[in-house]
């Protein structure tokens, strides 16, 4: 990560990125721009370098800031339109701890509405276009942080991945992305989309600068009762119950932990250069993938082979099940996180109304986008009372059996190596009127969410007609470190 | 035809936190400005997560252990959904599924016993004033931490009904969970009535009247329902089951909503709140800092206060705990918040019978002043030290204050000016304490003896004339300045003039 110094100072690398960001403008990557408060920003920190003063970890770095991140720099919108025009008064644990590190956000990235999508084309403020083909999509939800790291505008992005929203979009667009185990950082803050699966991660062009911002952002916040504490860098005393408590809304996730016969310790305490096993789920080599994403991860298996490494090849027949009962679960609790968008106390409020009920039907019904719609609906229904154990609790049940398979998949293996999605990205508009076919899109990426589980997506090369390929590399739950320094191994 | 009503009630309590259930902005709105006790995360912004209030659920365990009932090691809380504008969030966090309080009973004065299926947290909802045109939307009172204590069908009349809201009320207060101020809707009360015809085992069709915030409402929407519905009975038809509200102002249920319109509020696990998981250990220590209940005042002063005064002095825990106090039973004098200082325990009960006067006296002065003076919740905000009190009985034990003095300086003691002095200073600056020095009183007597206008009353009492000597007594009393005690002086003028 290039911090500030005396020569090149944290104006320059500001300026330089608002440069970029104004040049890529076409991509509509950015919601907002922050110039004057960056610029602001950047002149503090120069003036403390000039002093001889002790400066953050981060200091001067410019980056992208997911706009359902609040913080009280530009309206905080998650590209929706019922939050036009929203102001926080709040910031978010995640913006707090960067920015105490010197870190200076110089926009805010486009996003699906709320989140829900794969493809940043259900952004109100338009779809951003994929950093190596226009014609193309970011992915999503993520897509302006993937795009504005891959054409290089900053040194890194935040992001949020409920199923795969950071990862696809890292992948369609060739940079890292990494989704924590689930309570690693704090949700404080951030517009929720399902909070059971919500993690906020981050874009980077290393691994190196992505343990660098996990260091700085993982650790239990007072102010989200399901964080961890800070085994990231193993700073914390103990690890008692409440804590472990604390990181498990369902308790499936607690009880899963405790009964995980291969915890982290196994892998922390290993030899110097420990000699892991990588998973390969063989449900997935089949032809629903992309021939060159298959030939990618074959490849990569080849490399780690040649290292020392051993592949072992896993059967994981639940997982099938995992892409329904996301489906199930994640707008369940998107319906009820969305219910507070309601036109009574801020955003958008329809002026078609002359009743409480006519507020609120014109209110959600031209605030919010199909897609946050479809999913409310979903919702809804599958909480009705008579659907209730029929839906969501049978989804819940098989999230439970999703954690356990992992948990039996981690007694054989170190490391599971997948793709991160089915396909590179695709053509702008392709599925937009397909829901069940981007939905798909989540295949491999949202079973990591159910579970809680970590994922780092690596790149892996290009199609022949130029695309990024992404790969993921997945860990048991709190393996985040170690898994982010074996992602070297596979460069 | 006569019908057998039951009853089953549903009891909201505000918990007396100092912050509210999720957020840490002031829990106690009285007197304060609308909107002006609301956080960001009750206010719910975007992004905002719930903290839980550890305080809230240590006085569920209060709450739960005044009521006899189990406390649940494992429970969880559930997002209960509906849009209206006192629900920022567009649900209510409550705990549906598996609730912190499991099932114990209440015992009613008369004897009666409810049993309690369970009781939940949850927070409150805001508060909406409607207009001609508009309505205004007040948030401070958003997510009060809640206990909703729902009792089983075992109340029969509506008497019963009134006696189980307000037995449930002492227990909350003199569990110290909750302020219990009915007036600011600290405790309201959903009532469920059925009648079935006398001697069936089955229940009949339900109304429910919600929204009760007095034991007499209670008791007059019971006695009203019973009435509505065996018309409704005697004529043939059904009684439908709905939602009924009460107006005190006309004495009548309203229907407000059928079953058939009845809320969907698909519930769901709430994801931002881990599961409260309470160890046994954690359960029993808070358990132990119950203050002594109702019935441990009944058990203990029940054979020396009065049944009547003593029911009566149960509406008041600071009261009971000063006769406690007294009275020797208390290990520790308690704190005044409703938070603290819980640890009181129970000592030997044969102790009271040495303190059996003075608890006597204080509850006699006590029930007094509160029936008399209408100040009791001033006087109870501040009540005399227990030295004070003790003193005070010991004067009057020993005769060196009447009855009337006693009160007298009694009253004085409720004033703070008076709160730093010794109750025999308070006494004789008002000039009150009585000569009981024999020796002293007699040398008044041969004073008085001594003067001529006396001398044909001596006369008269020696030729039998008895009521005369009420004549001399007061002329010793005039003598004294009021001073001396009547009955000493009585004794040796008869002595004198035998």
């Amino acid at each position: 990560m290039k911090t500030a110094n005396k020569t090149v100072t944290a104006t320059r690398l500001v300026k330089d990125a608002l440069e970029k960001a104004k040049h890529f403008a076409d991509y509509n990557i950015f919601t907002f721009l922050n110039e004057e408060g960056a610029l602001k920003k950047a002149a503090e920190i120069d003036e403390k370098i000039a002093r001889g003063e002790k400066v953050g970890r981060l200091a001067g770095v410019p980056y992208a800031l997911k706009d359902n991140f609040l913080s009280p720099e530009g309206d905080t919108t998650a590209s929706a339109h019922i939050l036009e025009g929203c102001a926080s008064p709040v910031t978010a644990t995640t913006v707090e701890k960067l920015e105490a590190e010197g870190a200076i956000m110089i926009g805010r990235a486009n996003l699906d509405a709320f989140a829900h999508g794969s493809s940043t084309e259900n952004s109100y403020f338009g779809p951003t276009l994929n950093s190596h083909d226009k014609t193309r999509v970011a992915g999503g939800s993520s897509g302006g942080s993937a795009v504005a790291v891959a054409l290089d505008i900053v040194e890194f992005a935040t992001g949020t991945d409920t199923g795969g929203s950071i990862r696809q979009p890292a992948s369609f667009n060739g940079v890292y992305g990494f989704k924590p185990t689930y309570g690693t950082i704090s949700r404080y803050g951030v517009v929720a989309m399902a909070s059971s699966l919500d993690c906020i991660g981050f874009f980077t062009k290393t691994p190196e600068d992505m343990d660098l911002l996990m260091s700085i952002t993982a650790g239990q916040d007072p102010k989200d009762m399901t964080t961890l504490p800070d085994y990231y860098n193993e700073n914390f005393n103990g690890d008692n119950d409440t804590t472990e408590d604390a990181a498990c809304p369902s308790g499936t996730l607690r009880a899963a932990q405790a009964k995980s016969s291969r915890p982290v310790e196994h892998i922390a305490s290993s030899a110097a250069s420990p000699i892991y096993k990588i998973g390969i789920i063989k449900d997935f080599d089949n032809d629903v993938v992309d021939v060159s994403i298959r030939n990618a991860l074959k490849e990569k298996c080849e490399l780690l082979k040649s290292k020392g490494y051993e592949i072992v090849e896993l059967e994981m027949p639940t997982l099938k099940y995992a892409l329904a009962a996301y489906y199930i679960i994640q707008p369940a609790e998107v319906a009820s996180n969305l219910s507070r968008y309601d036109g009574v106390r801020y955003g958008f409020r329809s002026e078609n109304s002359t009743d409480l009920d006519g507020l609120y039907e014109n209110t959600r019904s031209e605030g919010f986008m199909a897609e946050n719609k479809r999913r409310i609906m979903i919702g809804n229904f599958v909480l009705s009372s008579g659907f209730y154990d029929a839906y969501f609790l049978k989804a819940a049940k098989a999230r439970t059996l999703i954690i356990n398979e992992y948990n039996k998949a981690f007694e054989k293996c170190d490391f599971i190596l997948t793709p991160v999605s089915p396909n590179p990205a695709f053509k702008l508009g392709e599925k937009v009127n397909d829901p069940v076919a981007m939905y798909l899109e989540d295949l491999m990426s949202v079973s990591l969410n159910l579970a809680g589980v970590p994922g780092l997506a690596i790149p892996a090369g290009e199609t022949a007609e130029g695309l990024p390929i992404g790969l993921q590399l997945v860990g048991p739950r709190r393996s985040d470190k170690k898994l982010i320094e074996f992602s070297k191994e596979l460069i | 035809m006569k019908y057998y009503p039951t009853i089953g009630i549903e009891c909201h309590v505000q918990l007396a936190t100092k912050t509210k259930l999720f957020s840490e902005v002031d829990n106690d709105a009285r007197h304060k400005e609308p909107n002006s006790c609301v956080s960001p995360v009750d206010y719910a912004l975007p992004g905002m997560l719930p903290r839980l209030n550890g305080e809230a659920v240590r006085l569920a365990i209060l709450a739960g252990r005044a009521m006899n009932c189990e406390i649940n090691a494992s429970s969880r809380f559930d997002r209960k959904h509906y849009f209206y504008p006192d629900s920022p969030k567009g649900y209510q966090i409550t705990q549906f599924y598996h609730p912190i309080i499991g099932e114990g009973h209440v015992d009613l004065p008369s004897g009666g016993k409810v049993r309690i299926e369970h009781a939940h947290l949850e927070g409150d909802a805001g508060k909406l004033t409607h207009f001609d045109s508009y309505s205004l939307v007040d948030l401070n009172r958003v997510d009060t931490p809640l206990i909703e204590i729902v009792s089983m069908p075992d109340i029969h009349s509506a008497k019963d009904a009134h006696d189980y809201c307000k037995e449930l009320w002492r227990l909350m207060i003199f569990a110290g969970v909750s302020y219990g101020d009915l007036y600011n809707g600290n405790m309201r009360f959903d009532v469920n009535v059925s009648l079935a015809p006398e001697g069936s085992d089955k229940l009949g069709t339900r109304a429910e009247v919600k929204n009760l915030n007095s034991f007499r409402s209670v008791e007059r929407a019971v006695e009203y329902e019973i009435k509505r519905q065996s018309k409704i009975l005697d004529a043939g038809d059904k009684v439908i089951q709905e939602t009924r509200g009460w107006s005190d102002a006309t004495g009548e249920t309203t229907g407000q909503r059928s079953k058939e319109e009845a809320k969907d509020y698909r519930y769901m696990p709430e994801p931002d709140i881990p599961p409260i998981n309470l160890s046994k250990e954690f359960i029993d220590t808070e358990s132990a800092k119950l203050p002594l209940m109702p019935k441990d005042y009944r058990s203990l002063f029940g054979e020396i206060i009065p049944h009547d005064t003593l029911e009566i002095m149960l509406d008041y825990p600071q009261l009971m705990r000063k006769i406690a106090e007294v009275a020797g039973v208390l290990s520790e004098e308690f704190d005044s918040g409703h938070t603290q200082g819980r640890s009181a325990k129970l000592t030997v009960p044969s102790q009271i019978s040495s303190a059996t006067p003075a608890i006597k006296l204080l509850s006699n002065l006590f029930a007094s002043v509160l029936l008399a003076e209408e100040k009791s919740a001033e006087y109870l905000n501040d009540l005399p030290a227990g030295k004070q009190l003790n003193d005070l009985a010991e004067m009057n034990a020993k005769k060196e204050l009447s009855s009337t003095a006693t009160k007298e300086v009694f009253l004085h003691l409720f004033d703070p000016q008076m709160r730093n002095k010794d109750t025999r200073s308070i006494a004789k600056e008002l000039g009150v304490i009585q000569e009981n020095d024999l020796g002293a009183l007699e040398k008044i007597v041969d004073t008085v003896l001594a003067k001529p206008e006396t001398q044909k009353a001596q006369e008269d009492f020696r030729n039998g004339e008895e009521k005369v000597i009420g004549f001399l007594v007061g002329q010793v009393m005039k003598e004294s300045h009021g001073k001396a005690n009547p009955s000493s002086v009585q004794e040796i003028l008869r002595k004198k003039l035998k």
